[in-house]
């Protein structure tokens, strides 16, 4: 539980002001038995300030809803609300909203320091003030000295900052960043995730993250929008996403999951049990109904392993990690479990392959999905 | 970084020998030409020892210096005409989406180089004759029509590559900067072209400079390029002094071809 004085200031009661908002929006592409939804009917509101991640695999509309809100492309179906006024129908250049672009899409022939005027001279804005923005750019991103480069002379972690300086120069209302990472290795992206993190803090701009990275999403971001199919899964912070995943999808793409079906079984008061093939677990009654077909979500570091009580279970192998050991179990009955081990120093060896175990789950962390 | 191939033709026996011969046959009469337009003797055929003589009788020749002043008015109007409906017509068919067609406007544009050359001369021949017979024009006109039609292509193919190697999300990035179309195409692509565009226009401008079979049918009397003025004197008395134009040309062509080179190739 979440004492009272971290909650956040805003109360159930206040409405948080919504920066930009898809109402019902469609994309289709192609016709007849060629069609494709890439977006199918997706409402979704981003408050003010917030860092948004839309989190999903390759081809589940992510980007093109980045670029619906940009203006790249026009919905099919819909609306795209900026501020609460409709924006459908403006074309990018008159929407206060800039993209930094997966390519980076830096202009070569010019130098960094045009590069992040560009959107300031659009605008008409004055040469000295433009100069002076730019300059206050270059000091956020920490490219002090860079102005006169040609980007490319740049390595891609300072292409990268170039492009987030571009795009925040203009003080957008919100910020889209399309798989601004993807293109860095481990160690950089890392410290740019931390930089994103920074920025953001710094200027309050909103952000909308586009990732299919489920770590980034989880480390980043406010809330998350899941997607899948064009459609949004389920729509929450972090931890909601994580721990309460709304389907089989989100469970299996956010972490790693141990599925278990079952039915529901005998319901008393505010638990029930749930019968699998390997014996029985309790969980919270909330919604299920008698004779249900279920599948119970367990996170792996949910996941205990006894001798007294618990499913009886046999263990396959052990999958050693560093931080902690990845230890497989087979259910009687079959069903495969996975528990997370967590190193310590005094850790025993693990136990071998053919040991009879007793398996059992942290109270309250199973999660159980409708079919 | 250099991988070495399981088989390369360089290895092959012969190889040297054959690439010597190659090279011997395509420059040996090109070289022949610029030496013996040094030749200081009347003929040439005979050395008459190292001497300017001949580029002193070109440079002096009325006839000379009037055809090269027509040809590089000629060439210079043609490259221009047919760099600008080159520049359109690669922006026609890259900057839009895919149309109906659009192959077919693809091979349209790249008509002169399908043709035969003296198809294209005889049809402008009877069509122009057709024009001076009803408005009574005999100017250079024609020429400059004729030169800017068999360039469009020349100047085209360098254009188009350029903008295809171009990244589409440039232009999408201007227009999230702020940038309207015109600004876009102002700021963006123009710039970015640009190269493109010189080659283009470099190329049509040698392709103009060189023609004799398209021009010979089209010119009227007393409108000779340096080309056709060249080809006239060599049914008369042959002296060193067209060794000497030619070097000349050569000299001008190696040089545009140079800078066309340095404009196109890749950077990294």
């Amino acid at each position: 539980m979440v004492p009272p004085s971290l909650q956040p200031a805003a109360g159930p009661s206040e409405t948080p002001r919504i920066a930009v908002e898809a109402r019902n929006a469609s994309k289709a592409f192609g016709q007849g038995d060629a069609l494709t939804r890439a977006l199918d009917d997706v409402s979704v509101a981003i408050r003010k300030g917030e860092f948004f991640t839309l989190l999903g695999p390759s081809g589940c509309g992510k980007t093109t809803l980045l670029r619906l809100i940009a203006g790249f492309d026009t919905p099919t179906g819909g609306s795209i609300l900026l501020n609460g006024r409709d924006i459908t129908a403006d074309p990018p250049n008159r929407r206060p909203v800039n993209t930094v672009f997966q390519s980076y899409a830096l202009f070569p022939h010019l130098t960094v320091l045009q590069n992040i005027r560009f959107g300031l001279d659009m605008l008409g804005r004055k040469r000295a003030e433009a100069d002076a923005r730019a300059a206050e750019m270059l000091a956020l991103v920490r490219l002090e000295g860079f102005a006169s480069r040609r980007t490319a002379q740049l390595s891609g972690g300072q292409q990268q900052r170039v492009a987030l300086a571009r795009a925040l120069a203009p003080e957008p209302e919100v910020l889209l960043l399309d798989e601004p990472l993807s293109a860095l290795d481990l160690k950089l992206r890392k410290e740019m995730q931390r930089e994103l993190k920074r920025l953001q803090r710094e200027t309050g701009i909103t952000f909308v993250f586009v990732t299919h990275d489920q770590e980034e999403a989880l480390t980043m971001s406010d809330r998350i929008g899941v997607m899948q199919g064009g459609r949004i899964l389920q729509i929450g912070p972090p931890r909601e996403i994580y721990n309460q995943p709304a389907n089989r999808f989100v469970a299996d793409f956010i972490g790693e999951t141990n599925f278990l079906d079952g039915e529901v079984g005998a319901i008393a008061g505010d638990t029930a049990t749930i019968e699998l093939a390997a014996g029985s677990v309790t969980v919270r009654s909330a919604g299920l109904d008698r004779g249900q077909k279920v599948t119970l979500a367990i996170r792996p570091e949910q996941v205990r392993i006894g001798e007294a009580e618990g499913l009886p279970a046999v263990v396959t192998g052990n999958v050693y990690f560093g931080t902690d050991t990845h230890c497989h179990l087979e259910l009687s009955g079959g069903a495969g479990v996975v528990a997370r081990l967590q190193s310590a120093a005094d850790d025993a060896t693990p136990l071998g392959e053919g040991t009879a175990v007793r398996v059992s789950f942290t109270p309250g962390s199973v999660q159980v999905l409708a079919d | 970084m250099a991988e070495r191939r399981p088989f390369s033709v360089t290895r092959l026996p012969g190889f040297t020998a054959i690439a010597l011969v190659t090279f011997a046959l395509l420059y040996a009469p090109i070289v022949t030409l610029v030496a013996y337009s040094f030749n200081g003797s009347e003929s040439i055929a005979v050395w008459g020892g190292f001497s300017w003589r001949w580029y002193g009788i070109a440079w002096q020749n009325t006839a000379v210096q009037e055809a090269t002043v027509r040809s590089l008015v000629i060439a210079t109007a043609a490259a221009a005409i047919a760099g600008t409906v080159a520049t359109l017509a690669a922006l026609g068919t890259t900057r839009t989406d895919r149309f109906r067609g659009r192959t077919l406007i693809y091979v349209l544009v790249n008509q002169p180089l399908m043709v035969p050359e003296i198809v294209t001369a005889v049809a402008l021949l009877i069509f122009f004759s057709g024009i001076r017979l009803a408005t009574g024009y005999a100017g250079l006109g024609y020429l400059i029509l004729a030169h800017s039609a068999f360039c469009v292509p020349f100047a085209y193919l360098p254009i188009r590559a350029r903008l295809e190697g171009m990244d589409l999300s440039l232009e999408t990035a201007a227009s999230d900067l702020y940038a309207d179309r015109f600004q876009t195409f102002r700021h963006v692509t123009l710039p970015l072209m640009a190269p493109g565009i010189v080659a283009g226009v470099m190329l049509a401008f040698i392709i103009s400079l060189d023609d004799v079979v398209i021009t010979e049918f089209v010119k009227s009397a007393g409108q000779d390029t340096l080309p056709t003025y060249m080809l006239g004197q060599l049914r008369r008395a042959v002296t060193p002094e067209v060794n000497a134009i030619s070097t000349a040309l050569l000299a001008l062509t190696v040089l545009l071809l140079t800078m066309f080179f340095l404009l196109t190739r890749k950077r990294d």
